[in-house]
């Protein structure tokens, strides 16, 4: 036994008050659905951990109709302040039940307890809290005076942050007056019914949130259902894409967050202990389930193997195991098909000459696992460099100049995150300038606040989510102000032929 | 006795130079009351990739120059436009059948247009951007960055004034465009490509295509380098494909799309149609290692 083993150290589950079976929840209440019921089980055991009822189209109509109900006669017409306090007292319940929300979310996703509990249950609680603020403070978003509410959003949201990506969602459409049917992931829905208990504390008025379980079907049928204003998705850029096609020619808004392949550069002049965890932090955060992973790593030539080396070091002092063990760093993948895939585009790895490096750690009998990996002498031809894996598996490419490792960055479709690491400043923000990526991290790497905007360029989706813009994006200018600033706008042009101009 | 006039040849804009359409087409363009203009190069498929290839040639130098520059740049195109307002008014009054009142008037308004939108170069990142104050030790600063290059279709009416309307904009924030101009009246615009070249705008950041939108627009909204689309003179696209198939062409490659919209301020002056055609940056700076 070395000094890196530790005695087990679970969560409790005695905090879970769970229920046998879950149904949907429309307008207020738990309701059976209408399709086959399915088991959400726990990664890492495999074991059931309840039956979730599923939706189909009678169900997500019911949902659309709640919320249009709730939207037209209760929410839209309430004042912000008091939008706002309900947004406060949810904040609040989740801080109360944080515990709770965190054991459940490791438990079902396969999460460590450390990430639930540290990072995606307060970051839960914060976002509501920001919006919550928002509420009656409209005429600032940014589109004028007395901006009006989109109406119904329909909200589709991944497996790897459960909770945290229902607030994203969630807590902007509110504060914004709109209403919400939102999905779950078919392997995570549990926080999601959670949540729906902690929307019955907070007597938020029936309908204005509606929480449905089911597969991808049930997603299908909620973003192209006629009555819905707003489609929010976040999952697979080619989900995205079906999505792009099916909202054409209507008068749906649409944000959607999807995959990435960001470029971690690391230059030779980098603080190098934090580039190290930063690396870390970057791919082997939360399994590498994340669209915004650092998944390439773009190392200077002159320190490619004093980083490397001491990136082994580091991922051999890993734990990986029980996702409720407070001392695991790495914890189950999410499902048997992720986990499938991620064997997969590792092996086409190795096939096209790759180097592949395996931290040495026991893997499980039970349950879904993938130690952490690294395959070095990577080029940007490889499947591994150009395609998301969504898993803990880091792709190492080198480069010699700053204008080098600038157009490998930015050689891929995607456009998510990118990381840099050195210590000169002007460097920082002159590469910085250049990466084609929505969000972009200087000497550190997957940080999150609801203040700041997240998002895309080009096939990574588009719209932003967080901060002000996330809030825009659930708003419409008031039409009668909208047209006041474009006469405003046209005034600058001579009064005579403003008129006959325009027909 | 009357001087014998000399007609203008009137040919594509692409990547600063005025190309014929490499496949050798014309088409008659008639005045309103159906009398010969000129004839005006029908593009190809070939032609619209040679203008995306130039546009993003000249989208890196057009967003890394300053916005002052550009801001200085766009006004230039106003003063020009100035010089020769009797030219276009001529121009629009014969494609339009418009009285020559009614052209100047729109002519006048084209000018002070590119005036209002020179003057947002250098204004519109602090409008739509802002600094978040995050929860922790970093400095973290939202900028909207141009999208890259924007395809667009031009409104058909008003001949001039539709075209800058909907160029404009997308220039500000630094994109380089390429423009199916209108089919019925496409002279003013490759007129206006003669303003172009010799306003310091630099060659491949405005492409002008002419012909017909119907061809051009599918191979524009499939085109995987194209990143954003405006489809303001969408709406009357001859032959079956219609906006919406445009719109779900581009999904294959989630391009952005500005779907048209009805009525009289459909493509009027608005900060909307410049960040429309922006992506927001955010960047975080760690402050905590001193």
């Amino acid at each position: 036994m070395s000094f890196l083993d530790y005695a087990p150290a679970p969560e409790s589950r005695a905090i879970l008050n769970l229920r046998e079976s879950y149904g949907l929840f429309i307008d207020g209440g738990f309701v059976d659905g209408h399709g086959t019921n399915f088991a959400t089980i726990s990664p890492a055991t495999e074991e059931r951990i309840a039956t979730v009822s599923s939706a189909d189209e009678q169900d997500v109509d019911a949902a659309v109709a709640a919320a249009r109900r709730a939207h037209d006669t209760v929410w839209s017409r309430m004042s912000g302040a008091d939008r706002g306090k309900y947004l406060f007292r949810i904040a609040r319940l989740v801080q109360e039940r944080a515990r709770e929300l965190a054991v459940a979310e490791s438990l079902d996703n396969g999460k460590p307890i450390k990430e639930s509990r540290d990072v995606d249950v307060p970051l839960v609680a914060a976002w509501f809290f920001y919006y919550a603020g928002w509420a009656d403070k409209l005429d600032y978003a940014g589109l004028g005076a007395s901006p009006r509410s989109l109406g119904v959003a329909a909200q589709v949201i991944p497996w790897n942050f459960p909770l945290l990506m229902l607030a994203w969602k969630i807590a902007p459409a509110l504060a914004a007056g709109n209403t919400v049917v939102l999905k779950p992931a078919e392997t995570t829905p549990l926080s999601a019914l959670i949540f729906a208990e902690i929307l019955r504390q907070a007597d938020l008025p029936p309908g204005v949130v509606n929480i449905i379980t089911g597969a991808g079907e049930t997603g299908r049928l909620l973003v192209n259902h006629p009555d819905v204003d707003k489609v929010a998705f976040t999952g697979s850029t080619a989900v995205g894409r079906e999505i792009a096609r099916s909202v054409a020619g209507t008068r749906k808004k649409v944000t959607l967050e999807l995959g990435g392949k960001a470029a971690n550069i690391v230059f030779d002049d980098a603080p190098i202990d934090q580039a190290i965890e930063g690396i870390v932090n970057g791919i082997f955060f939360n399994q590498g389930h994340v669209c915004c992973a650092g998944s390439r790593l773009l190392v200077q030539e002159n320190v490619h193997d004093e980083v490397l080396d001491r990136l082994k070091n580091r991922l051999s002092t890993l734990r990986l195991g029980d996702p409720l063990d407070k001392n695991t760093d790495i914890g189950a993948i999410n499902s048997a098909e992720q986990l499938q895939r991620i064997r997969e585009l590792s092996d086409i790895g190795e096939q096209e000459g790759a180097e592949r490096w395996t931290a040495d750690c026991a893997i499980p009998d039970r349950g879904f696992w993938f130690a952490p990996t690294i395959f070095d002498n990577v080029s940007t031809s490889h499947r591994i460099a150009r395609e998301e894996i969504f898993g803990p598996v880091l792709s190492v490419l080198t480069f010699r100049t700053p204008a080098e490792a600038i157009t490998k960055a930015n050689n891929t479709p995607y456009g998510l995150s990118a990381g840099i690491w050195t210590d000169k400043g002007s460097r920082i923000l002159a590469v910085a300038d250049k990466l084609r990526a929505g969000v972009i991290w200087a000497n550190t790497f997957n940080r999150f606040d609801p203040a700041s905007p997240f998002g895309g360029y080009k096939e990574s989706g588009y719209g932003r989510e967080g901060g002000r813009h996330g809030l825009a994006g659930y708003l419409a200018p008031d039409a009668r102000a909208a047209s006041n600033a474009r006469i405003e706008a046209a005034g600058t042009t001579t009064a005579k032929t403003t008129k006959g101009a325009k027909k | 006795m009357s001087r014998l006039t000399v007609p203008k040849t009137y040919k594509l804009a692409i990547g600063g130079a005025f190309p014929r359409s490499e496949s050798g087409r014309t088409y008659e363009v008639v005045a309103s009351d159906g009398s010969f203009l000129a004839n005006a190069a029908k593009a190809s498929r070939k032609d619209a990739r040679d203008a995306v290839v130039a546009a993003r040639k000249a989208v890196g130098g057009w967003s890394g120059a300053t916005a002052y520059n550009r801001g200085q740049v766009l006004y230039r195109i106003a003063e020009l436009l100035e010089g020769r307002r009797a030219q276009f008014a001529d121009e629009v009054a014969a494609a339009e059948g418009l009285t020559v009142a009614a052209a100047r008037a729109q002519v006048d308004e084209a000018i002070d247009l590119w005036v209002w939108y020179a003057g947002w170069a250098d204004k519109f990142a602090q409008v739509a951007g802002n600094a978040n104050p995050v929860s922790g030790p970093f400095f973290n600063i939202s900028v909207p960055e141009p999208t890259g290059v924007v395809a667009i279709i031009a409104p058909q009416r008003p001949a001039l004034l539709g075209f800058v309307s909907v160029v404009a904009p997308a220039l500000v924030a630094g994109n380089a465009v390429v423009v199916v101009a209108s089919e019925r009246h496409p002279l003013p615009a490759i007129s206006l490509a003669e303003v172009l070249a010799t306003s310091d705008v630099p060659g491949g950041v405005v492409n002008i295509l002419t012909g017909s939108p119907a061809e051009l627009a599918p191979w524009l909204a499939a085109h995987a380098d194209v990143n954003a689309l405006d489809l303001a003179g969408a709406t009357e696209l001859a032959g079956e494909t219609t906006w919406v198939d445009l719109q779900i062409t581009a999904a294959d490659t989630l391009k952005r799309v500005l779907p048209p919209t009805d009525g009289v301020d459909a493509v009027a002056a608005s900060l909307h149609r410049i960040v429309a055609f922006t992506e927001t940056k955010t960047v975080w700076h760690t402050k905590s290692m001193l």
